[in-house]
């Protein structure tokens, strides 16, 4: 196994453009697993490690853009401000050690259903930057990202650089069900995050359908019902929890069934909506 | 592993005192070095191949391709086995290498040796076994193959004014140690090997190794390695034969170590139970009778089951008075993982069906938990179902009332996402939980039963080194993390008064110590050092230990220790004397349960436990600390699920443990009532509080949630299925 060390982004790329087989590794957290247990056997090893500038997080353009290989203890540490959602679930991945390590970057790059940061990069419309040496940078946005299980609109020859999200202009929430209190992958996820300005809710669904999604039908409802000046209507409430729960097209695995997975979507679905919109209340209020 | 000790004086290290551990740095630190460490110039790599099929006809194995794999040194199946082909704790009933058939997913059927792990492991891949698939028989109820059933009967009145009934399940729970299954053998000059080994018995391995390999015994040594953690998962051969058979063929050290997918197929796991009981009391909550059918299941091989199956009869209605009883359980053959030894051995399955039964008990007569049970508690003169006299203290009321007036902790919740169900994934801030408490109560017998001659021998010589007296213990006994090995300093401290003690290596140069399980290694061991170091002491003929030491030379003695001796169960009626030693713990659960999401916290554990005599406090509590974690995760996660025969989560990824954010703070109360028959007055106490745990945690959940769980793991969706109306009666569907 080649093991490419590139310490500069161009280099990354062309080694990325010259081997597209190579397997990049920033954190590792999940391709040493993969190694350890025998799922792949790359030819070559592209470690990302050198490339500073995918460590490093800065506004552009009004944009939050978080590099690829920033470690979820520094999305905690400092960006819980204008990234809340991405922040509370940097929170709950793994144990201290996988957060000093693991990345947004490499939780897209293996586009797991169940990776926490894809519900809330979606619930606040999160743009991902990839680029290759030969056609340069894509925006591509979270909602075109995952198209299966574990692949991604990722070309082979191409890297993601980087994330750019929007700081938050209204509460959001993250809220992650596991059969366990810490170090546990997702039974299912939810995230949630207000969008004030445009009157609009955004969702994600996470570990509730062969990819990270959406409930569009429950962000139209409120987006057409919802009143923001208002305490939030128990009955709105309620049909925002079902739509969510049914925009789930769950499976039963090992680690719970496609019945409690729908089921949980529709609570976590309420009680995020519900702190958000205290939170948003409160706010207003302040 | 080899202790030295440096200190002068045997202050705050002898018996009763919390001596340090030996190993304490070096595990923190991450520099001790486990049996997965080992390393020998030259030494080659062993890979096993196992089968994907739980059952199977093998019509052809072709081991040619891995042959022309390039570093491959050898490919050995079942034909190259050099001696008896079968192994087995209790009957020789497992083969080396699979013969023709495979009855399990993961059945070793060939082994490979390179000169890199990674060519080995593909090497194995390359193997062609051809194999015809047949019907496996993965449901215990349609199995027909009895490894044991020992009925237990006494009384003839079966009818009362409350009766309840319950079916319960436990599913099958690992001992999940951390340190996978590894062992390096060496080819020795006089034709036999030399296994460095992390085991639990290392005489009862080499009593099934030597004739695997035809060698005399002598010709087979064994030292213990650094051991990972063990449970119950090492009494059992793993690659013990594989490695030897490997090194002698190759005239090479060769070190074969599991991965952690591999350990899951790699040892025994506990049997997962169907059991079915009923219970009939008076009015006011006295048991009259207790029927039960207890039924486990063994998996492919027999392993230990016959013991944990005489376990589940003789303590199936747990430490409560019966006048009638008619238990059976029964152990069988399947398609399933292989099933044996874990911590609780046979004790806990039914002590979470005894315990369900008597809090429904305890609602049907309008009496608390605590009640109904101290109205049935057995005590010093009480008589097990098995007619055996109860002949030590056995202060179960009290230590109940004990348990009950221990301050209950705060809450309802607190506002830190930590200490709510969920935890920082933020699932609930407080919405839909609700408070539970719950008790367990669970008896489990010390030391092995059943008329085995169950003993251990300790050499202890005494001599002066550089002037000052020191003393060298000897044992077989493995230190499996228990804190064996300062104990047995501890022991020859405060027996000969001399600070400076070595505890040599375990290994087969000396007589066989037993087996690190049932509790018992403080109770024979302890017994056996202290027998030795009394032997050595009437030897310096009543002169302080320098001067005897400097007038006689060295002084050693050899000792054997056997407790007193037990006696087969009554294969009709299961009466007989067949436990040498009862131990008792009680908990306290409470937890906070979403209801809604069926997330539960353990909010506190609260335990009492009599141990007769503490020898080492802090290594006790560490005991209490590990089994109560390790019965909380059969209540609340733990299973290894298997799906027609084959395992659907070999990983720590699925199979999980708990954590310490899941762990709460316990309070414990040791009680010191000594057993006059044991070394000190001891009693074991290794694996009560995982028995009493398990059972304490789902009464709680049911508590909160007024739900039945008839089942262990409670899983998320058995709660909030259940509210959610889509499932009808708490059980999983
Ligand atoms: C013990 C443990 C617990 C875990 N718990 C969680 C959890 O709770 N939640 C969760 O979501 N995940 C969890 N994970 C998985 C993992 O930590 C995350 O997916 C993490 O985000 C991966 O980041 P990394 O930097 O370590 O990625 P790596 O392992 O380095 O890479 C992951 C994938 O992304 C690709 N990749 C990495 N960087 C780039 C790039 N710049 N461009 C293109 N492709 C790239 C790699 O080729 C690989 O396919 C856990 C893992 C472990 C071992």
């Amino acid at each position: 196994m080649d093991f490419l060390r590139p310490t500069t982004w161009e280099e990354a790329l062309a080694a990325k453009a010259d081997r597209p087989e190579a397997v990049p590794i920033q954190g590792g957290t999940d391709v040493m697993v993969e190694l350890n247990f025998d799922v792949r056997r790359p030819a070559a090893l592209l470690d990302l490690g050198q490339v500073a500038e995918l460590r490093a997080w800065g506004m552009v353009g009004g944009f939050c853009r978080v590099g690829a290989g920033v470690p979820y203890t520094t999305i905690i540490e400092e960006l819980g401000g204008p990234l809340p959602g991405l922040a509370q679930a940097s929170r709950t991945v793994g144990s201290p050690q996988i957060r000093n390590r693991g990345s947004v970057g490499g939780n897209l790059g293996a586009a797991s259903p169940a990776g926490d940061s894809h519900p809330p990069l979606l619930a606040a419309d999160a743009v991902v930057e990839v680029e290759s040496r030969d056609r340069g940078v894509r925006m591509v946005p979270a909602t075109a990202f995952y198209l299966g299980v574990k692949r991604s609109a990722l070309e082979p020859d191409e890297l993601i650089r980087a994330v750019h999200v929007r700081p938050a202009t209204g509460p959001q929430y993250f809220s992650k069900v596991g059969t366990r209190n810490a170090m546990v992958i997702a039974v299912c996820s939810f995230a949630i995050a207000l969008h004030p300005g445009e009157r609009r809710v955004g969702t994600g669904l996470g570990s509730a359908a062969p990819t990270p999604r959406r409930a569009y039908e429950a962000e139209e409802l409120l987006a057409r019902e919802l009143d923001w000046q208002a305490p939030l209507d128990p009955a709105l409430l309620r049909r925002f929890g079902e739509l969510c729960a049914a925009a789930a097209a769950p499976i039963d695995d090992v680690r719970g069934t496609a019945a409690y997975r729908v089921h949980a979507i529709g609570v976590m679905a309420r009680r995020t909506l519900t702190w958000a919109w205290n939170d948003h209340l409160g706010r207003r209020a302040a | 592993m080899t202790e030295t000790a440096s200190t002068t004086t045997t202050a705050g290290q002898g018996v009763g005192e919390s001596a340090r551990r030996p190993d304490a740095v070096l595990k923190v630190t991450g520099e001790f070095a486990y049996a997965s460490d080992l390393w020998l110039d030259g030494m080659v790599w062993g890979v096993t191949l196992r089968s994907p099929h739980p059952s199977a006809w093998i019509r052809s194995i072709d081991v040619g391709p891995a042959l022309k794999i390039d570093g491959v040194l050898a490919v050995l199946t079942h034909e190259d086995v050099p001696g008896v082909k079968f192994f087995g704790l209790d009957r020789r009933d497992q083969p080396v290498l699979a013969i023709d058939q495979v009855r399990y997913q993961g059945e070793p059927v060939a082994l490979v040796a390179a000169d890199h792990p990674e060519t080995a492991r593909r090497a194995a891949a390359a193997i062609v076994v051809d194999y015809e698939v047949r019907a496996a028989v993965t449901d215990p109820r349609q199995a027909t193959d009895v490894v044991r059933h020992q009925p237990v009967r006494r009384g003839d009145t079966f009818e009362a004014e409350v009766v309840v009934t319950g079916e319960y399940e436990v599913g099958m729970q690992d001992q999940a140690f951390l340190g996978p299954e590894s062992g390096l053998a060496v080819p020795a000059e006089d034709g036999g090997v030399d296994l460095y080994i992390a085991t639990q018995w290392l005489h009862v391995d080499r009593d099934q190794l030597a004739p695997c390999l035809g060698l005399p015994h002598d010709k087979v040594r064994l030292t213990l390695s650094g051991v990972g953690g063990a449970f119950g998962a090492r009494e059992d051969l793993s690659m013990q034969v594989h490695a030897c058979m490997l090194a002698l063929r190759l005239n090479r050290p060769v070190k074969i170590v599991y991965g952690r997918e591999e350990s899951f197929f790699g040892h025994v796991h506990r049997h997962p139970a169907l059991m079915r009981y009923e219970h009939g009391a008076t009015r006011d909550g006295r048991l009259v009778y207790v029927k039960a059918d207890i039924l486990l299941d063994g998996g492919a091989y027999c392993s230990s089951s016959p013991a944990v199956v005489g376990n589940a009869a003789s303590l199936g209605v747990g430490p409560y008075e019966v006048p009638n009883v008619r238990v059976d359980a029964t152990g069988v053959y399947t398609n399933n993982p292989p099933c044996g030894a874990m911590r609780g051995f046979g004790a806990v399955q039914a002590c979470y069906a005894y315990e369900s039964q008597m809090d429904r008990l305890a609602e049907a007569c309008g009496l608390s938990p605590v009640e109904i049970r101290v109205r049935n508690a057995v005590s010093q003169g009480s008589r097990l179902i098995t007619g055996q006299l109860i002949d030590a203290p056995a202060p179960l009321a009290g230590m109940l009332r004990d348990l009950e007036s221990m301050p209950l902790p705060e809450g309802p919740p607190a506002t830190d996402l930590r200490a709510l169900p969920g935890g920082v994934s933020q699932t609930t801030r407080g919405e839909a939980v609700r408070r539970g408490v719950g008790y367990g109560v669970g008896i489990k017998n010390i030391c092995f039963s059943e008329g085995f001659d169950d003993y251990s021998t300790a050499r202890v010589r005494a001599e002066l080194v550089g002037g000052e007296p020191h003393v060298t213990v000897h044992t077989a006994a493995a230190e499996v993390g228990q804190g064996l090995v300062t104990l047995q300093a501890q022991i020859a401290r405060t027996e000969l008064g001399i600070a400076n003690v070595t505890v040599a290596t375990a290994d087969t140069a000396v007589g066989s110590a037993g087996s690190s399980s049932a509790s018992r290694q403080s109770y024979v061991t302890g017994g056996a050092v202290r027998a030795a170091c009394e032997a050595v002491r009437k030897r310096f003929d009543g002169l302080p230990a320098r001067e005897a030491l400097e007038r006689f030379g060295p002084i050693e003695e050899t000792r054997e220790y056997r407790h007193r001796p037990t006696y087969p169960m009554d294969p009709v009626t299961g009466q007989g004397d067949s436990h040498t030693q009862l131990a008792l713990c009680v908990h306290r659960a409470v937890v906070d349960v979403d209801v809604e999401l069926g997330l539960v916290k353990v909010v506190e554990l609260a335990a009492v436990q009599d141990v007769g005599r503490v020898l080492n406090p802090q290594a006790l509590e560490g005991q209490i600390h590990g089994g109560s974690a390790q019965g909380l995760g059969l209540a609340l996660m733990e299973e290894i699920q298997v799906r027609d025969g084959l395992v659907l989560n070999p990983s720590f990824t699925d199979y999980l443990i708990p954590t310490i954010l899941d762990m709460p703070p316990m309070q414990t109360k040791i009680l010191e009532n000594p057993d006059p028959a044991a070394p000190y007055g001891l009693r074991g106490a290794g694996e009560p509080p995982t028995l009493s745990s398990t059972p304490a945690i789902a009464a709680a959940v049911r508590a909160a949630t007024g739900l039945r769980l008839t089942r262990v793991p409670i899983r998320p969706e058995d709660i909030a299925l259940f509210n959610n109306g889509e499932v009808s009666d708490g059980k999983r569907t």
